[in-house]
C-alpha cells in the first residue's frame, strides 16, 4: 500500500511557550490518502488554520509529527515540501499581474513557456478570469483576487493543495459553479487537497472527509454522509446541519410497556418498548438522563403529537421553517410546501424513533442514531 | 470630489499662504543674503533691493575669506565634501545593517527581540552631550578620534536606530501570507527577503533612508568634539566665519545655500519616488 498523502501525529500547537502558551491544536491526530479531499470544519479559532498552515509549514510544530507522502516534513521549510496553498487574504504579489502571478511558482520549476501558458490559459478559463489575466491585483475585486489565488494553487503539480477559504468572497452563483469544476479538477488530475472552510454547504459539497474541529480538537473525521447521519458528539450534531439539530435534555423513564422521554414542561415523548431496538433499549433504560437530538427535517406534524406552539413561520421560497415553543425551548421543523400556520398557533409534533440521536449528558458523546448504537 | 464654497476655498488659500511664507521666509532671506556684501546685509532698515555680488560665492569655493583683518584660508568646499562622504557612508552601512535587522525584528519574534529593538532606540534617547565624553576617551584610547571610521560609527548612533524603526513598521505591514506564498511557491528565505519584503517595503526604506540623511548632514555636536579641521562637516565648518573682525553674513548665508542644496535636491527627487512608491504599495483590494 502506498504511504498517505498526510498523516498528522499527535500534533499539538502552542501559541507562546508549550504548556503553559495558548493551546490552540490538541494532540491532533489524522491520515488523508492520495487523491482525497478533506475539508477542516469549524468556527473561527477551532485551530483549523493553524493545522493548515502547520502542515504549509508558516507555523512550528510544537509537538508531534507531520508527513508528506510518507516523508517527515514538519522540521522542513516550506519550499522543500511540496506543498501548493491558496491564502484566506489570497496574498497575491503587487507588483506582478495575474497572469504573472499564477505562473511564477511554474516559472521557478523551469517549465518551458509554452506549457505555462497552456496551463495558465486552462486554469483561467476554469476559474473565469481569462479577462483580467493581464491586470494587476490592486485593480481587481476581491472575488477576482481571491480566483487568482486559488488559480496559483491549483496550477501547481505539488503533493499537497492546501486551500484556506478558498471560495469565501465569490458570489453565491459563482460559488456553486466554481465547486463543481474545482473538484472535477482535482478529481482527474488525482490530486489531495486539504480545505479550510466556517462553510459546511462548500464542505459537503467539495470533501470526500470532513474533519469537524472545536477548541482544538478534532471531533470527528468522516464522511458528510455519516457526519449527518451518525454524529459523533452533540457538537458535531448541532454544528453540522442547516437549521441546526433540535436538542433537549430528557429523562429516561417506563410507564407499563412504554419507554416515556420526559422533557421539560411536563411534555413527554412516549414510545412503545418495541419501537427501539434491542441495544438502544437497554442503553437508554440504564441511564437516567441523555440528551436528544432531533434533525429538522425529521419533526412531523400530527394529531396525536406533543403539543407546541408557533413562534415564527418563514417561507423561503422552497420550504419553510417554522419554528416553535416546545418543552422551554425552541423546536425548529422543515416543511417543504408553504404553511399557513399564524404567530401562536398550537401545533402537535410527532419524532419517529428512528430519527431519534441520544447524547450522553454528561460528555456529550453520542448513544445512539436511531436503531443504532453509536 | 468634496465639495467646498468659495469663502471656504479663499480662507483655505490664505491659511496655506501664510505657512508658506512662515516657513519659506528665512530660506528666501538667506538665499537673497548670500548675493549681498556684508555693508548692504547690515543696512537698517534692511532692503530688498540691492546690487547683487557673486563674491560670497567665490570666497567660498576659492577657499579665500577676504576680511577688513586680511585674507583667511577656510576649507569650506572640503567641508562640504566631507558632509556629503560622512552622510552617505552612514546611511549606507545603517542601510544594509539596519533594513535586515528590521526585517528580522518585525517577522521573527525571538527572545528579547522587543528589549534589542527597544535598546537601539534608547540610543536616541541619551542626550548626545552626555554620550560625548566617554565617547572621546575611548575613541582616543582606541585611535579611532579624528577618523573617518570613528566619525562614522558615531553616527551610527543617529541612524541606525531610525532606519530601524521606520522600516520595521514597513516590513510589519506587508501581510506576511504575501511572503508565505512565495516561499511556498518554491523559493528560499533569502529570495524571498530580495524579492518580495525589500521591494514591496522600497519607498519606506527609502524614506527611512533620506529622514537619516538630513538627521546625520545637519549633526554638529558629534563632528565638532570629535573631527578637526580636516574632516570637519559644513556644520561645524560654518563657525569658522565667526572671525576676529566681525560676522561674515554674506559668506555664511552662501555657505547655508550650498550646504542645504544637496539635502533640498534629495528629498525633492525622492519625494516624487515616495508618492510613487506608495500608490504601487496598495496590498490589499
Amino acid at each position: 500500500m502506498s504511504p498517505s498523502a498526510l498523516t498528522i501525529s499527535g500534533v499539538d500547537k502552542f501559541y507562546g511557550p508549550i504548556d503553559r502558551g495558548v493551546h490552540a491544536v490538541k494532540n491532533l491526530t489524522m491520515d488523508i490518502d492520495k487523491g482525497e479531499i478533506v475539508a477542516l470544519l469549524g468556527s473561527s479559532g477551532c485551530g483549523k488554520t493553524s493545522t493548515l498552515r502547520m502542515v504549509a509549514g508558516f507555523e512550528e510544530v510544537s509537538r508531534g509529527a507531520i508527513a508528506v507522502g510518507g516523508r517527515q516534513v514538519h522540521t522542513l521549510p516550506p519550499v522543500k515540501r511540496n506543498v501548493a496553498m491558496a491564502f484566506e487574504g489570497y496574498s497575491l504579489y503587487p507588483p506582478l499581474t495575474v497572469r504573472e502571478n499564477m505562473a511564477f511558482a511554474l516559472k521557478a520549476a523551469r517549465l518551458p513557456k509554452s506549457e505555462v501558458d497552456a496551463k495558465v490559459a486552462s486554469i483561467a478559463k476554469l476559474l473565469e478570469i481569462e479577462d483580467i489575466l493581464e491586470r494587476y491585483p490592486s485593480s481587481i475585486s476581491g472575488g477576482q483576487q481571491q480566483r487568482a489565488s486559488l488559480g496559483r494553487a491549483l496550477i501547481r503539480e505539488a503533493d499537497l493543495h492546501l486551500l484556506d477559504e478558498p471560495m469565501g468572497q465569490l458570489e453565491p452563483q459563482l460559488r456553486a459553479v466554481l465547486r463543481g469544476r474545482i473538484k472535477h479538477f482535482i478529481k482527474e488530475r488525482g490530486l489531495t487537497a486539504i480545505l479550510v472552510t466556517h462553510d459546511q454547504t462548500e464542505a459537503n459539497a467539495l470533501a470526500d472527509r470532513i474533519a469537524v474541529m472545536e477548541g482544538g480538537v478534532l471531533q470527528q473525521f468522516d464522511t458528510p454522509d455519516r457526519i449527518k447521519e451518525r454524529p459523533a458528539n452533540l457538537f458535531t450534531g448541532t454544528f453540522v446541519g442547516e437549521p441546526p439539530m433540535n436538542v433537549f435534555e430528557a429523562f429516561v423513564g417506563t410507564a407499563r410497556d412504554k419507554i416515556k422521554l420526559r422533557l421539560p414542561d411536563g411534555l413527554s415523548l412516549d414510545y412503545d418498548k418495541d419501537a427501539f431496538s434491542a441495544p438502544v433499549r437497554d442503553q437508554l433504560l440504564s441511564r437516567e438522563r441523555v440528551v436528544i437530538g432531533i434533525r429538522p427535517y425529521a419533526v412531523r406534524r400530527s394529531k396525536e403529537g406533543v403539543p407546541a406552539r408557533v413562534s415564527a413561520n418563514q417561507w423561503l421560497g422552497d420550504q419553510t421553517h417554522i419554528a416553535a415553543d416546545f418543552a422551554g425551548g425552541s423546536l425548529v421543523l422543515v416543511e417543504h410546501d408553504r404553511t399557513r400556520l399564524d404567530l401562536g398557533a398550537p401545533i402537535n409534533v410527532s419524532i419517529d424513533p428512528k430519527n431519534l440521536h441520544v447524547f450522553d449528558q454528561a460528555s456529550g458523546k453520542a448513544i445512539s442514531h436511531g436503531m443504532e448504537l453509536a | 470630489m468634496e465639495h467646498t464654497s468659495l469663502l471656504e476655498r479663499i480662507l483655505r488659500g490664505a491659511a496655506l499662504a501664510l505657512v508658506v511664507i512662515f516657513f519659506m521666509f528665512p530660506i528666501a532671506w538667506i538665499f537673497m543674503m548670500s548675493f549681498q556684501t556684508n555693508e548692504t546685509i547690515l543696512r537698517i532698515p534692511p532692503q530688498l533691493v540691492f546690487e547683487p555680488t557673486l563674491a560670497n560665492y567665490t570666497a567660498l569655493i576659492t577657499g579665500k575669506l577676504m576680511t577688513a583683518a586680511g585674507t583667511l584660508d577656510i576649507a569650506f568646499m572640503r567641508n562640504l565634501g566631507n558632509s556629503v562622504f560622512l552622510s552617505v557612508t552612514s546611511v549606507a552601512v545603517s542601510l544594509l545593517l539596519g533594513v535586515p535587522a528590521a526585517y528580522a525584528f518585525a517577522r521573527h519574534k525571538f527572545r528579547g527581540s522587543e528589549d534589542i529593538a527597544f535598546t537601539l532606540l534608547s540610543f536616541k534617547f541619551a542626550p548626545a552631550l552626555l554620550v560625548l565624553l566617554p565617547l572621546t576617551l575611548y575613541f582616543q584610547k582606541l585611535g579611532l578620534a579624528n577618523t573617518y571610521i570613528g566619525l562614522i560609527w558615531v553616527y551610527q548612533l543617529i541612524c541606525l536606530p531610525l532606519i530601524l524603526w521606520i522600516v520595521r513598521g514597513y516590513f510589519e505591514d506587508i501581510p506576511a501570507d504575501i511572503e508565505y506564498a512565495y516561499r511556498i511557491g518554491g523559493h528560499s528565505w533569502f529570495a524571498t527577503f530580495r524579492k518580495i519584503a525589500l521591494p514591496l517595503a522600497g519607498p519606506g526604506i527609502a524614506a527611512a533612508g533620506l529622514l537619516a540623511f538630513i538627521f546625520a548632514w545637519n549633526n554638529f555636536v558629534f563632528a565638532l568634539v570629535l573631527a578637526s579641521a580636516d574632516k570637519q562637516p559644513v556644520t561645524v565648518g560654518a563657525l569658522a566665519f565667526i572671525t576676529s573682525s566681525g560676522i561674515q553674513y554674506g559668506q555664511i548665508s552662501a555657505a547655508i545655500v550650498l550646504s542645504i542644496t544637496p539635502t533640498l535636491a534629495l528629498a525633492l527627487y525622492a519625494q516624487r519616488y515616495l508618492v510613487e512608491g506608495l500608490s504601487l504599495g496598495a496590498v490589499k483590494g
